[in-house]
């Protein structure tokens, strides 16, 4: 409500001619006063820019990232397991829509942003391009890959731009319970069988380290990552949110009697930090740039999806213009 | 309604008294297991990511009617099976559903007739179930009737968009029907198991006019028409099923299976 109150005000004295630098001025001082910037704000081309990469880069990832696990819905091995897996992919499919959402606020169209995914020119999460090959992966991705996208989401509860913000605090409640329900699941194997325990270690082994490369390259080699602070979309740095990411895990891993793949991973007491091993940037490069074991099937799969659906679509849209008036008519009746 | 089945005496060559009631509530639940097995092949596939949420959502609540009716099969059958071992220990032969469940989904329109067809079927079961003397099958019905009635407003909207949207949606819309149709004669037969069952379960023949009534007004509605196919499926309750069924589970299964007694 005080939100709205204040868009009111602002977008009524935006109709007095004001230089451009005045109305740079207010947006910095709004962003210093840590008040929300609302669609209706003016706001610096850079920043709208910034934030509809982000945000469509965002929800294309909850988008492919329902391949991963999409991959195992028909194999889940109990009923339990089955709809608990459909239930999560059906809320990441919600979450891509609240995204595109909001990304939409900022002045452009959901299809022009698929159309970016499909075509390659806009990323997602490189994490998503590793394959799912046993179902202990639905755990660890539940654990370290939800366990890391908390990480870098619940700052972003406060970003500067109201509607991203506001995606963010109802996707993050959604994330948290996904991101225990992996542990679950790595917890039930790690107490089971020999088999289901090797399982679970394995599927360990392989997402660990794309987890820490989640969030993004070390600080030095970040390029978004001043102007996005400046403008209050970032609030911490990569290397700060990972070192919190590992903090938060160790002590996870002891807890379901599993080991993590780094040999040089100790305890620090100086600093009260786990100290963790050098991670393969060239890797986190060639998955980015399109070089990873998946890549090119998520986007395959996306794009057949939509060209196979495309008839559907346009017989919907048919019908609607078809029966626009029976539909204002009954709207109005 | 007055005569409970599981006091209807032993069905041919049955031992329990409850063995008519268990093979009914499993090819109740079946039917709901098995679509909503082929509707998760949907999800990253759909047309629209609206279609991948709405179908995840529907395949979520038949996979959750399916787990109340094989936890009930099972703690009725009395021989330790729960819905695990019910869903994954059973092969084609022991499956219970019909044939139209199965099938493949092809296009989205087959998908859309399949589901046409079924939650039409579900919303008149589900309502003449509400007054079942076993409590646990009245229990479902109230809730499941309201998830059916979702579906089937869900089906009928795509079969109306589709029908009288684009040629090429009317085209495809009608094969869906062609294609779907032979499997609808199996829903209403008349079946030994529900015989048995007075009070109990519902007489399928006696769903056919309502389920009749509302499916042609869809069908007449899209300008499309109602298909009359020269064959028609059968078997599915008594475990003869189509060829699409011993691929489908071999898939769901395989997991549990390579671990025997595991738990997940």
């Amino acid at each position: 409500m005080h939100d709205d109150a204040l868009s009111e005000t602002r977008s009524e004295s935006r109709s007095a001619p004001t230089a451009e630098a005045e109305l740079e001025r207010r947006f910095e001082a709004m962003i210093a006063d840590e008040v929300r910037i609302e669609p209706r704000d003016w706001m610096p081309e850079g920043y709208r820019r910034t934030l509809v990469r982000q945000i469509a880069q965002h929800a294309h990832s909850e988008i492919i990232g329902m391949q991963p696990e999409g991959n195992w819905i028909t194999r889940a091995p109990s009923l339990r397991r089955k709809a608990i897996l459909i239930a999560k992919v059906q809320d990441e499919a919600g979450h891509g829509l609240y995204l595109y959402s909001a990304a939409e606020t900022l002045g452009i169209d959901r299809e022009d942003l698929l159309d970016l995914l499909h075509t390659g020119r806009q990323k997602y999460s490189s994490i998503f391009n590793y394959p799912t090959l046993t179902w202990a992966d639905m755990g660890a991705i539940g654990w370290l890959v939800d366990g890391a996208a908390i990480m870098n989401q619940v700052p972003l509860c406060r970003c500067s731009y109201g509607p991203y913000g506001r995606a963010m605090v109802r996707i993050c409640k959604e994330e948290s319970f996904h991101q225990r329900q992996g542990f679950e699941i790595l917890h039930t194997l790690s107490h089971g069988t020999p088999a289901q325990k090797a399982m679970a270690q394995d599927a360990v082994n392989r997402f660990w380290w794309p987890s820490l490369m989640m969030f993004g390259p070390p600080d030095a080699a970040s390029t978004h990552s001043a102007q996005s602070a400046a403008w209050g979309i970032k609030r911490f740095g990569n290397d700060e949110l990972r070192q919190r990411f590992v903090d938060m895990t160790v002590p996870q891993a002891q807890a379901l009697g599993l080991t993590l793949p780094d040999p040089d991973l100790r305890w620090d007491e100086r600093s009260g930090h786990w100290r963790f091993g050098a991670v393969d940037w060239d890797e986190l490069d060639r998955v980015i740039r399109g070089d990873g074991p998946c890549n090119a099937q998520r986007v395959e799969r996306r794009r057949t999806a939509h060209e196979d659906g495309a008839w559907v679509r346009d017989s919907a849209e048919a019908y609607a213009a078809k029966h626009a008036d029976t539909t204002r008519a009954t709207a109005a009746a | 309604m007055s005569t409970p089945a599981a006091a209807a005496g032993p069905a041919p060559g049955g031992t329990s008294t409850t063995e008519p009631l268990v093979a009914y509530l499993l090819g109740l639940g079946d039917d709901a297991l098995v679509l909503a097995q082929r509707l998760g092949e949907w999800i990253t596939r759909a047309p629209q990511i609206e279609e991948d949420v709405a179908l995840a959502n529907i395949a979520l609540d038949l996979l959750g009617q399916a787990r109340v009716l094989l936890t009930r099969a099972g703690e009725l059958e009395g021989a330790g099976r729960d819905e695990d071992a019910l869903a994954f220990g059973r092969d084609e032969r022991d499956f219970r559903n019909v044939c139209l469940v199965e099938i493949p989904n092809g296009d989205f329109a087959v998908t859309t007739a399949r589901q046409l067809v079924f939650s039409a079927y579900q919303c008149e079961l589900w309502s003449a179930l509400r007054d079942s003397a076993d409590p646990v099958l009245s229990g479902l019905a109230g809730k499941a009737v309201k998830e059916a009635a979702y579906h089937r407003d869900h089906a009928t909207h795509w079969v109306l968009r589709l029908g009288d949207g684009t040629d090429e949606g009317h085209r495809r819309m009608q094969a869906g029907l062609d294609r779907v149709w032979p499997y609808v004669d199996e829903l209403f037969a008349a079946d030994d198991v529900a015989a048995h069952l007075a009070g109990v379960a519902v007489d399928p023949p006696s769903l056919r006019a309502p389920w009749s009534a509302y499916v042609e007004d869809v069908v007449a509605r899209a300008t499309l028409t109602v298909p009359s196919p020269t064959w028609h499926a059968r078997g599915g309750r008594r475990g003869l099923h189509t060829e699409h069924l011993g691929h489908l589970l071999p898939e769901m299964q395989h997991l549990h299976r390579a671990h025997p007694g595991a738990r997940w």
